[in-house]
């Protein structure tokens, strides 16, 4: 670990997260992430990097709906990263953060069989930009072509230009503050993004809450994203 | 006979006695009942030399026929939908998240296993001295090539950017950039280049005598490609010497690097996270299942190899037969191996595991299922206790072609059927090939039949040499007297 090592990290709070699908849109925007239509959605195609699960619980009129933002979970042991033959997917040091580098990759989608939480997306035609949607393209970010792997990467391009500003200002890099585009979006403050090095962060204060449990922890992927959540329940709307 | 019983003497004569429990007391009678074993019923060698070399030139009106629909088919449904699936991307095929791999990936585990027969057949029974392996050790060697070549080209269309593909070579390259030696995958493909160079001159080797041969018995093309292959090949002690030499080195060397192979594929799925496919016991299943089918495929190939080429000289009932039983032992080793992995993966309680479990036995996956059992164990099982299936080849051929679909579909089911179920429910799917995929995948058979056709008749198919040579150990001796086969070793 550098100096001006971070540890970047996310909690979400599912007891207030309403569902209300914000924080993909976001996502979609920020990250040039194409929208390839209903139809292949169907077919799970989809090129969500941050999504909403939804669970039904009960039968009848005690029928209730559970949601569960996903994205990648940035696992600091991450099974995609050692099965890529090209070091597409690799581990950033000093971000601690999981880079997708798609230049690398050659669509083997190996990394997609071997994570457990399924946040990879993988490119299966050319992206397709419909008006007015092509006028809005991030300059900050690449547009993947077909047969690529993608994937959350906690807007990264954010994370580095804040870097470079501090450096250009003189500011210690390490203090830097940045907000992915989906925790910019959500409404409910459902999504904190912060350091975990720092202690006092209100991530790590959060990542220490006894509500606070990581997704398949018995997998050993060390993720950095974190859950929340009452003991006893899921959220529910009934 | 050869020279070598005349030395022995006449008979004294037909004694009168229980016929059905003594050895033949005359020579002639001798050689007539063992005449149906290939090494005891020997031609001279210059006709032996002219049924490979007819059979080479056996090439009619229907050899082309089916040579020029084996040709589109490969030209249109494979490279042709491959190409197609190149220019417009992936999502041509019908996988999808979290089917990332799909029948390509089945199909590539299919050749591979089939390219096992060539190693098993011919140098592990090589190594053990078999002696009912010398007239179909060049099937299957070619057959080992041939596969692997398909199953190479699998690698290729499974990548979504095929034309990156080769970033994957380790090799230094102006990208700076090293292959991860971590993956799997690239374990996968050093043990196949491996094998695929291995094969390639475990095939070549024993082929020179017989190309030397084929070379001083033909003109025009066909003498000066056999010229130049032959590496001028006289037949002197010495080069006998250094051939056999090479040859043992190289059927030890291959034989681990066989086992490696496979072994390796199996880590394919094995060293993932993804549940079912987390199973050590992966290894030495996949190998049992790649020799199963390669010996299958191996029958089916000399049957067809037989009729067409005319070749029931050196193809005879005998070799049938031992293969025969060497699938019935691969079918109980599979068997076990299939239970097991089964059964721990029922018992186990995990639920993911039970959901597929549940998806193969009442599922979507269930008619492949229960046609995997049928074809890989039932039949195999029940039937090739019985010798007179053993000898009859037709039946024998339609066994084999069952156990190969059978073993497609273990590799169908492994890599399909396990994808759809994982930790978070939410990304659970489902898996059909789309058109384009079932098109390559019929189109790379139609590619291996077309690479075995064509090679078939340009390199001999039977190793004469060795026909030959155990011909020449094999003979008819005199013990009392009774005329029993014996066996001389020719090695040093």
């Amino acid at each position: 670990m550098t100096e001006n090592s971070h540890r970047w990290a996310m909690v979400i709070d599912l007891d207030l997260c309403t569902a209300c699908q914000a924080c993909v849109v976001a996502c979609h925007a920020e990250n040039n992430a194409a929208t390839v239509g209903e139809e292949e959605v169907s077919k799970g195609r989809s090129l969500h990097w941050i999504r909403i699960e939804r669970y039904w619980q009960g039968k009848g009129s005690h029928l209730k709906a559970d949601f569960m933002p996903l994205l990648c979970q940035q696992c600091q042991n991450a099974p995609c990263e050692p099965v890529c033959p090209l070091y597409a997917t690799v581990h950033d040091e000093t971000e601690s953060i999981n880079i997708q580098v798609y230049n690398r990759c050659a669509g083997i989608r190996y990394c997609g069989v071997n994570c457990p939480y399924k946040v990879r997306m993988f490119n299966w035609f050319n992206p397709y930009f419909p008006e007015p949607l092509n006028e809005q393209l991030n300059p900050d970010v690449t547009v993947r072509t077909r047969g690529i792997m993608e994937k959350c990467n906690f807007c990264i391009q954010r994370i580095r230009r804040a870097r470079e500003e501090a450096k250009a200002d003189g500011l210690p890099v390490d203090k830097i503050a940045v907000q992915p585009a989906c925790v910019q979006t959500c409404p409910t403050d459902a999504l904190v993004f912060g350091d975990l090095n720092d202690p006092e962060s209100r991530v790590s204060q959060l990542a220490r809450s006894p509500r606070a449990f990581v997704l398949l922890e018995e997998l050993g992927t060390q993720p950095s994203v974190f859950y929340l959540q009452r003991g006893d329940s899921h959220v529910s709307y009934e | 006979m050869s020279a070598m019983n005349e030395a022995t003497g006449p008979v004294l004569s037909d004694v009168e006695g229980p016929a059905e429990m003594a050895a033949p007391v005359s020579q002639a009678r001798a050689e007539e009942e063992y005449s149906h074993h290939l090494l005891l019923d020997p031609r001279p060698q210059e006709e032996m030399n002219r049924m490979v070399l007819e059979s080479l030139q056996r090439t009619g009106r229907e050899y082309w026929i089916v040579v020029a629909v084996l040709a589109v088919m490969a030209l249109g449904g494979f490279v042709g939908a491959w190409i197609y699936q190149i220019r417009w991307g992936m999502g041509v095929a019908g996988i999808n998240r979290p089917n990332y791999w799909g029948v390509f990936i089945a199909n590539f585990v299919f050749w591979v296993g089939i390219s096992h027969s060539g190693t098993f057949v011919s140098a592990i029974l090589r190594v053990l001295g078999a002696e009912f392996r010398r007239p179909i050790t060049r099937a299957a060697e070619m057959m080992t090539t041939v596969s692997l070549l398909v199953a190479v080209s699998f690698l290729g269309i499974h990548v979504g950017r095929t034309w990156r593909g080769y970033w994957i070579l380790p090799y230094p390259n102006q990208r700076g950039l090293w292959p991860n030696f971590r993956s799997p995958f690239l374990f996968d493909e050093i043990a196949i280049a491996a094998y695929l160079v291995g094969s390639t001159l475990y095939l070549y080797l024993p082929l020179i005598p017989d190309l030397a041969m084929a070379r001083d018995r033909t003109t025009g093309w066909r003498n000066r490609l056999y010229r130049a292959m032959a590496l001028g090949w006289r037949g002197t002690e010495v080069q006998w010497h250094n051939l056999q030499r090479a040859i043992a080195v190289f059927a030890f060397v291959i034989i681990p690097v066989m086992f490696s192979v496979h072994t390796i594929v199996a880590w394919d799925f094995a060293l993932t996270k993804v549940v079912g496919w987390h199973s050590s016991i992966f290894g030495p299943y996949f190998v049992t299942g790649a020799i199963f089918s390669g010996v299958s495929a191996v029958i089916n190939v000399l049957f067809i190899a037989r009729s067409t080429m005319k070749l029931h000289y050196f193809i005879r009932e005998e070799h049938f037969d031992a293969l025969a039983k060497l699938m019935l032992v691969f079918s109980f080793v599979w068997t076990y191996f299939f239970f097991t992995d089964f059964f721990v993966e029922w018992y186990g309680g995990h639920k993911i595991g039970h959901q597929i479990t549940a998806i193969q036995t009442m599922g979507p996956m269930a008619p492949f299922f229960y046609a995997m059992l049928f074809f890989n164990i039932v039949v195999p099982c029940a039937t090739l206790w019985s010798r007179r299936v053993r000898h009859s080849p037709v039946i024998l051929f339609l066994i084999a072609l069952g156990v190969n679909v059978g073993m497609y579909l273990e590799r169908f089911i492994i890599v399909t059927g396990f994808l759809r179920r994982n930790d978070l429910p939410f990304n659970w799917g489902t898996y059909t090939p789309s058109p384009v995929e079932i098109s390559i995948s019929l189109g790379s058979l139609a590619a291996f039949l077309l690479l075995y056709a064509l090679l078939s008749r340009l390199f001999p198919i039977i190793p004469v040499w060795e026909v030959r040579e155990g011909q020449l150990a094999h003979t008819l001796r005199r013990f009392g007297r009774a005329w029993v086969p014996t066996i001389a070793e020719l090695e040093e």
